[in-house]
């Protein structure tokens, strides 16, 4: 219990630079990630074809790939960064396809009879996607997004192995120190973990529930 | 056949569609076509000396290098040991957890709900640090502990919405036939729950698998690490590049073989099911340019599922 007293200040720190990774990196994705979904379900084919791709190789790629190829290949490529921006980069593009899938299945869950009865009274693909379906897919779409959100948060750690100096690898630091209270201090690390991801899956339940009451 | 959200394009919304099309290759291809530049000049490296460009062919030379497949073959057996000694842990923790989380007694139920939302809350590599820390396990069952205790509790989630989605009836006429509740959960609701989870719980597995990557930074000696961390002092430093589109390109087959996989259960499920309503479905899914149904989403797969098979 002394060693996580006696090193709160640190273990402070090191959260706000996980809150901080998860934060840019969030936001980033979100909007990289919607503009491929919105690519993805566009009429135009080449455009569909190149967000098909984009999406399949990132998702299919290891995050720890991503970030020795945004921290050791990119540099040797003559892009240099700081190991921060590094990982900021590698997370926010490893997140963008699983935001890219959350919301094109909201498009996809919006039911049939929705884009028919919009058809039928003579809307026309433009009409039917902004007046009928984007409203009711956004609705859908939030909770699965939290639950990205939620995923991304614990992606952060694996900055820990590319010298970003956040809560797994500051517990590391301090455990090197503090031998006898590595249970504790590991603990006290989830506990951090938890302060974030706990709220947000509650969020994501409370809304998953209301949606569907609503249909 | 007509189209659910719009007429069948007229010649004018071709000719658009197709200017379009041209458009937006011409940028892609234009974008490719400066990277393939941009990774061609030649370049100086941090001593001062100059390297050829990315695809001088001295820099792909050690693709004809045995070594080369050798070193691949060690790291990847390495990451496929642990991934499925990892999986076929998960399952069955992913059984016993949704076995407990789906329990009568209040006693044994709500430690379950809070060990699975713990569980999932974590990350994989802080979980791996415990277990390499605390049990001092080595890295080999780091990795796989916490994989299959995380993953495990991923998969017995999926389990539990999966059976909480069959009609209430099944169990009932399990109970009316005479088979105690063991029985009719085994017999009953998990092949059915089963079945109707096995694309999520695929999907689970290329994560899974990805995941193993993570025991690079506790140093055990998986592909990334033999290949991508080593590689370039046993083969030397300028074929870094190279090294990563090698061990980019195996974990793109392996994992889109597991996805190509999970697809096609999820579409063989769907249609030995749903008849009429999932043609219907897939039909404007292919139409929003989707390909897959549930094959895919990594987080929460389960609700949306159930939320679609229910009638």
């Amino acid at each position: 219990m002394d060693a996580i007293i006696e090193n709160f200040p640190k273990f402070i720190d090191a959260f706000l630079v996980t809150l901080r990774l998860l934060v840019v990196s969030g936001i980033g994705a979100l909007i990289i990630g919607t503009l491929v979904a919105a690519l993805r379900i566009s009429p135009v084919p080449a455009l569909r074809g190149f967000a098909t791709v984009y999406t399949e190789i990132l998702r299919n790629t290891p995050l720890t790939l991503v970030l020795f190829f945004c921290a050791f290949v990119l540099p040797q490529l003559g892009v240099r960064f700081d190991f921060t921006t590094a990982a900021t980069i590698g997370l926010t593009l490893y997140t963008s396809p699983f935001v890219a899938e959350a919301v094109r299945s909201g498009v996809n869950g919006v039911s049939v009879g929705q884009a028919e009865a919009a058809r039928a009274i003579g809307l026309g693909f433009g009409q039917t996607l902004s007046l009928v379906i984007l409203p009711q897919a956004l609705r859908m779409v939030i909770p699965p997004l939290i639950n990205v959100l939620i995923a991304l948060t614990k992606n952060t750690s694996v900055a820990a192995g590319f010298s970003v100096f956040e809560l797994v690898a500051v517990s590391r630091q301090v455990i090197q120190f503090n031998g006898n209270a590595t249970v504790a201090i590991l603990l006290a690390v989830a506990v951090f973990y938890l302060v974030i991801t706990v709220p947000l899956g509650q969020a994501a339940n409370y809304l998953e529930r209301r949606v569907m009451a609503r249909r | 056949m007509t189209n659910v959200l719009y007429d069948v394009p007229g010649p004018k919304a071709r000719r658009l569609s197709l200017i379009l099309s041209i458009i937006g290759g011409a940028l892609i291809l234009g974008g490719l076509i400066a990277i393939f530049i941009f990774l061609s000049q030649p370049r100086i490296n941090a001593g001062g000396v100059a390297q050829p460009g990315i695809f001088d062919a001295s820099r792909w030379d050690i693709l004809g290098d045995l070594a080369l497949y050798r070193t691949i073959w060690r790291g990847l057996s390495a990451t496929l040991q642990m991934a499925g000694v990892a999986a076929v842990l998960a399952m069955v923790v992913g059984i016993l957890l949704s076995m407990a989380r789906t329990a009568m007694t209040a006693a044994i139920r709500i430690p379950a709900i809070v060990l699975i939302e713990f569980l999932r809350g974590m990350p994989v590599l802080l979980m791996m640090f415990f277990v390499l820390l605390v049990f001092s396990t080595g890295q080999f069952w780091a990795g796989v502990g916490a994989l299959a205790v995380y993953n495990g509790a991923v998969i017995g989630e999926a389990l539990r919405s999966g059976i909480a989605s069959l009609p209430k009836g099944q169990r009932e006429s399990g109970l009316a036939v005479g088979l105690t509740p063991l029985q009719t959960r085994f017999s009953i609701e998990y092949p059915q729950a089963f079945r109707q989870m096995l694309p999520i719980i695929i999907a689970q597995l290329v994560v899974l698998l990805k995941d193993t990557s993570l025991a690079f930074i506790l140093g055990y000696q998986e592909l990334l690490n033999v290949v991508l961390k080593q590689g370039p002092t046993t083969f030397g430093a300028t074929y870094l590049f190279t090294l990563f589109f090698v061990v980019w390109a195996v974990y793109l087959t392996v994992n889109m073989a597991l996805s190509w996989i999970a697809r096609l259960v999820a579409r063989r499920t769907a249609s030995g099911r749903g008849g009429a309503k999932t043609r219907r479905i897939e039909k404007v899914i292919a139409q929003l340019g989707g390909a897959g149904i549930a094959g895919a989403s990594e987080t929460r797969a389960g609700k949306d599922n159930d939320a679609g098979h229910t009638p």
